[in-house]
């Protein structure tokens, strides 16, 4: 059992698949002699060797392009994209393709690839170094969209992300890759897929959220805490397919639910939780939905990010009002 | 630094079918050309009977490779079995001697994603509709085997217009850079739809464009099957040799709409057409095999009554198919339907028998 942050905590789960999965290749811009910006990759290449940790050509397209290649001749790639500002490119290539190959080819093949990629605003980035663009992937048929939230999180889903038989994107929140440790036994246990989990359990509200802003979260659910007020607090951890059966089991018993999460607003995450409560909890409802997002605005470049992100106010001030709704 | 570099055109029969230089081993025995001559034929055949059966309410749309049969045909025919061959949406030609079926092709073609299930050629990709992706899952393909030691190559096609996007050039830098067991073959045809080869760039050749790949690129007579399956076989034993990939261009021509939803009396010359059809590749390994008194009315007549039965017994069995039944278009999205996707599936399976009847 050791100490690790989130950033560890991926390297340790690519590790352990690479030694007990000969077929796991790991590819990526910067990610062998320097380990990925990131370091999330570091010392992989000298442990496995080139064969396995290939830095690619500044190629995007290529990159998933490759994955995907490989992936139908049944290796398992794991490919980073360095920032997920830079993963447009690749979004041809994950809708028309990695989605899609097993049922254009009726299992023929298939695409059990792995798109991991650094996501998030909060670190003081450049330009294109601080989205969110997880509904843009959970809307597509066919991938899974997975969010971890903490150290322990990372290296489970990250371990069930490869092993899976179909293609997974996988963000991991720069915020979190070194703001705190966990214990973590790294003895290659994965987490399940496709469910979401209850990270605090309450009776008064529901918070649900994933990725970083689970921490910010947590500490209003620690607020309310104080005030007499349980929060059931849910981290979403797969975004797609959504889990929405937890999330009404929750709000079965709270009756109130507010979603947190740092993409924009309009079409977001949030909205589809909404709907999905809207359509198969509304009578548990005791109040209005609320989502506490990111503005339908760019993301600000470092000096207003903060403005930017929702705060633990913001969702205090969400939750209080849902809270008093009568 | 100053450069300069040559394209070279490999071509050994001229548009009668007569040698312009000595023909390679494998084409010195006539006899070993004739399979080569039944597959255009075939596809020809089946091409033609495609189109019928799409303006007859058959088929849905359809893309015919009429003229280029030498492409797919020379390019199929060199590779071996545990090869992977990554198509465009054009080239049965190279697929049907992969053995895909002919039903198989006209089951994709009638909107039946069954028609991708290939009962031969299980490593083949599908046909790729999104132009040029194809060339970076070939490279992928290709990786895997070079990583995997296999001596065995990826193979990938793609049209003139291909050349144009970045999925063409970020593909074949890394297959270079890699040094990967991948043969680019471009079908150029001489028209992206309604846009010419010449406004489709403004290099002199599209071969060329491997020089900034730094891999080897040439030129092939594309209506030539006799050179088409020689730069094939050399690129493919280079491949396998570790020698890295090979940009071939196969110059040839589009002799008929892009697709059956196209008119390209809108937009072509018919002149250029005409001119055209004096090139084609069927007729000119006739020519060759006649002139060398490998071939004559007789077996053509016979050949032709062949492929017109084979055509008729495999539009036979497509047009026996039942339509899929409609929990398919789940049933594949996952290798496990996850339990977010099982209501809306028990949704389609309630309404199917209304949808069934409306649309049927």
């Amino acid at each position: 059992m050791a100490e690790v942050n989130l950033v560890e905590a991926v390297n340790l789960a690519l590790a352990y698949e690479m030694a007990h999965d000969p077929s796991v290749v790991l590819l990526g811009e910067d990610i062998g002699a320097n380990g990925g910006v990131f370091r999330a990759t570091a010392g992989l290449q000298t442990r496995f060797g080139a064969q396995r940790v290939l830095d690619t050509p500044l190629a995007e397209t290529a990159i998933a392009g490759l994955a995907i290649g490989m992936a139908a001749e049944a290796m398992k790639p794991v490919a980073e994209i360095q920032f997920t500002g830079f993963i447009y490119p690749a979004l041809d290539h994950m809708i028309n393709h990695a989605s899609r190959l097993r049922h254009r080819t009726r299992g023929r093949l298939s695409c059990p690839m792995v798109l991991r990629s650094p996501y998030g605003a909060g670190i003081h980035a450049p330009e294109h170094h601080s989205e969110s663009p997880e509904a843009l992937f959970a809307h597509v048929p066919g991938l899974r969209m997975v969010i971890p939230s903490s150290p322990s999180r990372a290296y489970g889903l990250l371990l069930a992300a490869i092993r899976d038989p179909d293609p997974v994107i996988f963000f991991e929140p720069t915020r979190l890759y070194r703001l705190f440790k966990q214990e973590v036994n790294d003895n290659g246990e994965p987490l399940p897929l496709d469910v979401c989990y209850v990270v605090r359990e309450g009776t008064d509200i529901t918070l649900v959220s994933w990725g970083a802003m689970l921490l910010e979260t947590l500490a209003a659910a620690d607020v309310l805490a104080r005030e007499a007020v349980t929060a059931e607090v849910i981290d979403v951890a797969t975004l797609k397919p959504l889990d929405m059966a937890t999330i009404l089991e929750s709000v079965a018993k709270t009756g109130r639910c507010v979603i947190v999460h740092e993409a924009a607003r309009t079409a977001g995450m949030g909205a589809e939780i909404a709907a999905g409560l809207a359509e198969h909890g509304l009578l548990s409802l005791l109040a209005p939905v609320r989502r506490v997002t990111g503005y339908d605005v760019v993301v600000p470049l470092a000096k207003l990010e903060n403005q930017y992100l929702p705060s633990v106010d913001r969702i205090l001030s969400a939750a209080r009002e849902v809270l008093e709704f009568t | 630094m100053t450069t300069s570099f040559q394209i070279e055109l490999i071509r050994y029969l001229g548009p009668d079918g007569e040698a312009l230089a000595p023909l390679p081993e494998f084409a010195r025995d006539p006899a070993a050309l004739i399979p080569l001559y039944r597959a255009m034929v075939l596809t020809r055949t089946f091409d033609a009977k495609a189109i019928a059966l799409q303006r007859t309410g058959k088929l849905g749309t359809f893309a015919s490779s009429l003229g280029q049969e030498a492409v797919g045909v020379g390019v199929a025919s060199a590779m071996s079995a545990e090869d992977v061959l990554l198509p465009s949406y054009r080239d049965h030609a190279a697929q049907l001697q992969r053995g895909v079926t002919m039903a198989e092709s006209l089951l994709y073609w009638s909107g039946d994603e069954r028609g991708s299930d290939f009962s031969a050629a299980r490593r083949d990709f599908p046909n790729c509709v999104p132009v040029a992706t194809q060339v970076c899952h070939a490279a992928g393909v290709a990786c895997a085997m070079k990583l995997r030691r296999e001596p065995r190559a990826a193979v990938c096609i793609l049209g003139d217009g291909g050349t144009s996007k970045g999925d063409f050039y970020e593909g074949m830098n890394v297959a270079g850079a890699w040094r990967l067991p991948l043969v680019i073959m471009i079908n150029n045809n001489q028209w992206a739809i309604s846009v010419p080869r010449r406004t489709q760039t403004a290099a002199e050749t599209l071969a060329q464009k491997a020089i900034a790949a730094g891999i080897d690129g040439l030129q092939v007579d594309g209506n030539d099957v006799i050179a088409v399956r020689d730069v094939m076989l050399l690129a493919l034993a280079k491949a396998r040799a570790e020698g890295g990939p090979t940009l071939i261009e196969a110059i040839t021509y589009r002799l008929g709409d892009h697709t059956t939803a196209d008119d390209a009396t809108r937009y072509r010359d018919s002149e250029e057409v005409s001119r055209q059809w004096q090139l084609e590749p069927v007729a000119r390994l006739r020519n060759h095999l006649l002139r060398v008194d490998a071939w004559d009315k007789e077996h053509e007549q016979r050949l032709l009554r062949e492929c017109a039965e084979q055509v008729d017994q495999a539009v036979e069995s497509y047009l026996a198919v039942p339509p899929p039944p409609p929990q398919t278009m789940f049933d594949y999205i996952y290798a496990a339907l996850p339990a977010a996707l099982q209501q809306q599936r028990e949704s389609a399976l309630r309404f199917a028998g209304e949808a069934g009847a409306r649309h049927g």
